[in-house]
This record gives structure tokens, sequence and C-alpha cells, in this order.
């Protein structure tokens, strides 16, 4: 379901404080039916936050949000009923077996009693829990609990799913399975809204959001993230010693900035044209250079440039 | 209100306790806990209260009134001394509670008419009991005495003896004055306040503490069906309670059971209700299992053992404690459970408890459904 503008999530000047702390500091976004948006940031940046206000489980305290048409202020329950929503912690019941959960929620969420028997089915399916119907979903490992939260969110076929860190703590594999899945419901037009620390996974997202200290510091897609995040080049330079060579390398005019990656060092400079003086310089303090070579920043490059330039806006803002 | 969505709640609450062992033994076992505990454990009678005589005389009459002592079930007996001192410390080692002095001139005095001074010494450390022994001595020697002036009238060739007036208690509810008849039909309002309290406490702080009442709030389900969903099961775990209290009362301590059945289940529907209500709302507050469990016994079970007229009338409380205990539910459910059992009157005579009762349980669930909103904030 969207709103007659198109939108299935509309957030305009959002904020929400606890006492003195702001968590969310006035951000505005929108995302469109069968999009995949991914919310990136630092613990603590306000992303659960903000998903907790657009399912109505907390409130704004003020600015806008409209999800599937209608305002989380208003008509929480409307919304409730358009949703599928998965918390960060794992939060269904433990002592109940798997068809049990899933009989429950397809109760909470009305789902009609003709339909029932076909939606367990299709969700256990979907989990991968076929067989395994009657263990006690307490014994049942990370992956297959997160597939069955998944499986619990979208009986009533909801045409929105908040997905908050659905993925920590569990193993690569399952977690591919469990992204495939979320592609799957994308193309079949659910707006999927999802948060997440791993960078891999934020490539798969249609657009991100970068968070940080409850504002929203970055929007696009990945790749205009990573184009847009690095002013000037990203080069790759690999050599011995690199301590010394960080040392070095900062003293340099154009180096913007110098990060460790493994076990070589990114190098964020205003022109790659630059590359032969670097190895020059380096050569002449008796350091191997094995390596240099521009390349495209990754998400990673775009996640950490972005912040840290972020953050340093922040204390010159604070300074006066 | 969609009753599909209040009993798919009511199932996974049944399930839930069905598979926790420890919440089904406190369902299962607190009736006979508390039933035998307070049964047999609270006796507010006074019997056999162990008693030393110091017979200074020896004399026919003087055996006469501890022979008195030695019959009568208020006292027991122990030891006849013959000096003071070993009186003195059978009570200080508390081998006596009551020591009795009989004067060397016992039986000439009575025998010329003269009053006669009968020494009683008490141990006042349980003032209760001291209260009892004295009360039960002065009976014994009094009746005693009563014997040997119809005698001495008698022998003096009075021309007619005065009808000695006197006093014939008869005791209406509880023929018996037995304390058991009191304190065990009280037992189901502690059993239903722990049982309600502490059950409906953990259920609700649980779901938060586990974060699964996030899950369930972002659901279409309102409060209204949580709250009345989960209390459903817990009500019909509170009813079986209050049978097997009933049951243990009637058929294992011979307890009279002259009211209403109807009376019985209405007033302790009623009295659930709102003990149920007062669990919900200290667990939505408390968000927390041990501070729920904690809050619970505190508000629960202590006034409704002690502020409820269960083991002391109210009306010989302090006067400033007294006003308190209308806002303890027990205190209605007693008078409802005590007239009930004993004095056998139905719905119309206790009208005024039930309709305290209803006004309770309205404003507990009233303030569960306010204090529960659908909000993590």
């Amino acid at each position: 379901m969207t709103a007659s503008n198109g939108y299935s999530v509309e957030v305009e000047k959002l904020v929400k404080r606890f006492g003195d702390f702001t968590a969310v500091d006035r951000i505005s976004f929108q995302t469109r039916s069968g999009e995949v948006f991914g919310f990136l940031g630092p613990n603590g940046s306000g992303k659960s936050t903000t998903i907790r206000i657009l399912c109505g489980l907390l409130h704004p305290t003020s600015g806008r949000a409209i999800v599937a048409g209608y305002d989380v202020v208003e008509s929480p329950e409307l919304i409730r009923r358009n949703i599928g929503y998965m918390s960060q912690k794992f939060s269904l019941y433990a002592d109940l077996t798997v068809f049990e959960n899933l009989r429950f929620y397809a109760g909470m969420y009305g789902v009609p009693a003709a339909e029932l028997r076909g939606r367990i089915d299709w969700a256990l399916e979907m989990a991968g829990l076929r067989g395994r119907e009657s263990s006690l979903t307490g014994t049942l490992a990370g992956g297959w609990k997160q597939r069955l939260a998944l499986g619990c969110a979208v009986l009533h076929r909801p045409p929105i799913l908040f997905l908050d860190e659905p993925t920590s703590g569990v193993d690569p594999l399952s977690r591919r399975l469990f992204w495939e899945l979320i592609q799957q419901m994308s193309s079949e037009g659910v707006t999927i809204f999802v948060t997440t620390h791993y960078m891999d996974e934020a490539e798969y997202c249609n657009r991100l959001a970068l968070m940080n200290g409850g504002k929203l510091i970055a929007l696009g897609t990945p790749t205009e993230l990573k184009l847009g995040s690095i002013q000037g080049s990203l080069l790759l330079l690999e050599c011995d010693r690199l301590g010394d060579a960080i040392e070095r390398v900062r003293r340099l005019d154009n180096v913007r900035d110098v990060a460790v990656f493994g076990n070589a060092l990114h190098l964020v400079v205003s022109d790659a044209a630059i590359a032969p003086t670097i190895r020059a310089a380096l050569e002449s303090y008796g350091i191997l250079v094995t390596g240099l070579r521009v390349i495209r920043p990754s998400l990673e490059d775009a996640f950490v440039a972005l912040t840290t330039r972020h953050g340093a806006d922040d204390a010159s803002e604070l300074s006066p | 209100m969609n009753l599909r969505r209040l009993l798919a709640i009511s199932r996974k609450e049944v399930i839930q306790v069905l598979r926790d062992t420890r919440s089904l033994l406190i369902v299962l076992l607190m009736p006979l806990m508390l039933m035998s505990v307070l049964g047999y454990g609270v006796n507010l009678d006074t019997k056999h209260i162990r008693v030393f005589a110091l017979d200074e005389e020896g004399s026919q009459a003087s055996q006469d009134l501890l022979r008195r002592f030695q019959s009568s079930e208020y006292f027991d007996l122990v030891a006849i001394v013959t000096d003071y001192r070993a009186l003195a410390t059978a009570l200080d080692d508390g081998r006596c509670q009551l020591a009795i002095v009989i004067p060397y001139d016992f039986s000439a005095r009575l025998h010329d008419g003269r009053p006669v001074n009968i020494q009683a010494l008490v141990d006042g450390s349980d003032n209760n009991t001291a209260e009892l022994a004295i009360g039960y001595a002065q009976g014994v020697i009094a009746s005693y005495g009563a014997v040997v002036q119809a005698e001495y009238l008698r022998k003096s060739h009075a021309p007619s003896v005065n009808p000695v007036l006197s006093v014939e208690p008869r005791t209406w509810f509880n023929e018996d004055l037995e304390s058991k008849n009191f304190i065990v039909p009280g037992v189901a309002a502690i059993v239903m306040a722990v049982v309600g309290v502490l059950l409906t406490s953990l259920t609700v702080a649980r779901e938060w503490e586990r974060g699964t009442m996030e899950q369930l709030i972002s659901t279409p389900v309102t409060s209204l069906e949580i709250i009345i969903g989960k209390l459903l099961p817990y009500f019909a775990l509170g009813m079986f309670d209050t049978a097997a209290c009933a049951a243990i009362a009637v058929l294992w301590f011979q307890v009279p059971f002259r009211g209403s059945l109807i009376a019985l289940s209405a007033g302790s529907g009623i009295y659930l209700i709102a003990i149920l209500g007062l669990g919900f709302w200290i667990s939505v507050a408390t968000k927390q299992q041990l501070a729920a469990s904690q809050i619970g016994l505190v508000t629960a079970f202590l006034p409704s053992f002690l502020l409820s007229g269960f083991t002391f009338p109210i009306d010989q409380m302090p006067a400033g404690v007294q006003p308190f205990t209308y806002f303890i539910a027990a205190r209605y459910y007693i008078v409802i459970l005590k007239s009930v059992f004993l004095r056998g009157i139905g719905v119309s005579f206790l009208a005024g408890p039930l309709i305290a009762l209803v006004i309770y349980a309205s404003v507990m669930v009233l303030l569960a459904k306010l204090s529960f909103r659908k909000s993590l904030a």
C-alpha cells in the first residue's frame, strides 16, 4: 500500500528526544514501493529509534512520519495492519514450538482462517523449517530463528517490512539465504526497510541512508555514496614498514587522509597524478613500495569517510 | 475487540503455563501448602497452659481446687511444688506459664467464710496467652468459690439460698469457638492473592524482559485483548485454587459450609478479577520480573494476611491503621468467605462487600488498561 504520492514511507524533519538526548535529529527521506532501503550507522546513531517510530512503537517528539499512507501519531493501529516488524533482539516465544509461534502471530495479524494453513505452510517452506514444526523455538540455531521471525512478520503479507539488524549474529550462509528472501519479497513489491552493520549487505540495498549522531548524513544508492564520499581519488598503497609509511605519507602535500586496510594503506589524494611523487618520497626513506594504484572506493571507505567528516563538522560547529 | 485474537493470546498463555513447571507447581501446591501451614500453624486458641502450683496447705480443699485446674482443658497441671523458689525458677525457664500459690490458711478461711486470696503469677512475655491464662484461672477459681459458698450457706442453715446469677453464653456461627473455623475459610483469600498477583505479574513482566512484548505490540492486537487474553487462563487457575481450598476446608478441616455455592463463586470470581488486575498493573508498571514479584508480595500477600481481618479483627487494629484496610481487596472477600462458610447467608446479605469488590475490580482493570499503553516509552 502506498500513499497517493507513491511513497510507502515518508519522513519529514523527524525528531525524537529522550530527556536531553536527541536520538533522532530532524531527519527526512522517502521510500518507494518495492525498494530495499538500508539504514547504516554506528551503534546509537538513531537507526532503531527511527524504525520504532515508524512502527508506531515510539512517539516522535516532533516532525511527521507517514507509513503506508497513515500518520504514525494519528493512526498507529492502521499502520500495524500494514507492516511487518522484526526487532533487533530475537523476540518470538522461545518456549513455544515453531508451529505455535506461527499460529500465534497469524492470529495476532488476523490472517483469515481459510488462508491460515496455507500461510503457515508458506512460512515454514520459506524459513526452511519444514519437519521442525514441533521443535521448541528456543532450541533452533540463529539462522533458523531469524528466518522464522521473518516468516512470522510477513504472515499477513504486509506491504512494508521493517527489519532491525535482522542478521546480527547469524552465520554467513544463513545471511545470504536471508538476503535472497528479502530480494524476492522486494521483487513482489514489498518495501523493505533494513538496518545493518555489514557492508556487504548494504551493497544489496537499492538505496542507503547513513546515520550518525541522530542525523542523516548521506542518502543515495550505494554507487552514489561511494563516489560522492571521496573528494579526489583513492589510492591503494602496498609497502613494507607500514607504520613508518603512514608517518611519511601524512606529511606529504595533497594527501588528505590515510587509513589502514588490512596490510595496505588507503590514501585519499586530491589528484591521482601525484602517485609517482608519493612513490619517490617513500623510496627516498628506504620504504619498499610493492604496489600503488588507483582503486574505486568501497562502501566501507565511504562509510568511514562520511562519518569522520561528519564528526569533524560537528567539532567545528561546536568551537566558536 | 476481536475474540479470535483474544483467544489466541489465552491459548499461548495456557501453553506457556503448562510448559513452565514452576508456575504450575505454584498453582497446584499453593492451596495445599498454605492450607496446612495456616490451618494447623495459626492456632489462636490457648489451651493446655502449663501450670505449677505451690500448695502451702495440702488440705482436702486445696487439692479440690487443684483438681479443677487439672481437669480443665485450658490447663495442664505440670507439678505441685513445695517451695516458692521452685515456682519462680519454673516461671523463669519457661517450664510453666502460670504459677498459683494456695495459702497455708486456705481451708480455715473458707471454713470461716473469710475472703481468701490466691496468688497467680503469670508469664507476661506473651501478653495474649497471659491474659487468657488469668481469665481462665479466675473462671476456675470463681466456679470453685461458688460451690464452696453454696456449701457454706447450706451448712449455716440460711433460710433460703438465692439462686446464683449466672451467665450461660451461647456462641452463634462458630459454636465451638475454634479458631480453625475462623482461619481456614479465609486461607482461600491468601492463596488467591499469592497465586493471582504472582503469576500475572510475572507473565507481563517476562514479556517485557525477553523482548517478546515489543514484537507483540507491533501487531494490530489491542491492549484490552492482551489484558483479557492473558488474564483468562489465570482466572481459571485461580478459580480452581478456590475450589481446592474450599474442598480442603470442608473435607479435611471439617469446617462447616452453610452458605450457597453461588455466593461463594460470585464473591471469588470478582475478588479474583480484582487481584489479577492488581497483578497486571504491577507488572506493567515495573516491566521486570523480580521487581514485579517483590512488589506483588508486599502489596498483595502481606496486607491480605495482616490487614484483611484474616488473622486479626479489623476493629481491634489501631485506629490509624483501620482506614488502610479499605484498600485491601481481601478485606471484603474474607467477610464473604466467613459468612458463606459459618453463617450460611446468601448473596442478598452480602451486597455490601460484593459491591465493594466490584468497584475494586473495575478500578484495577481500568488502571491496568490505562497504564498498559502499546508503546515502548
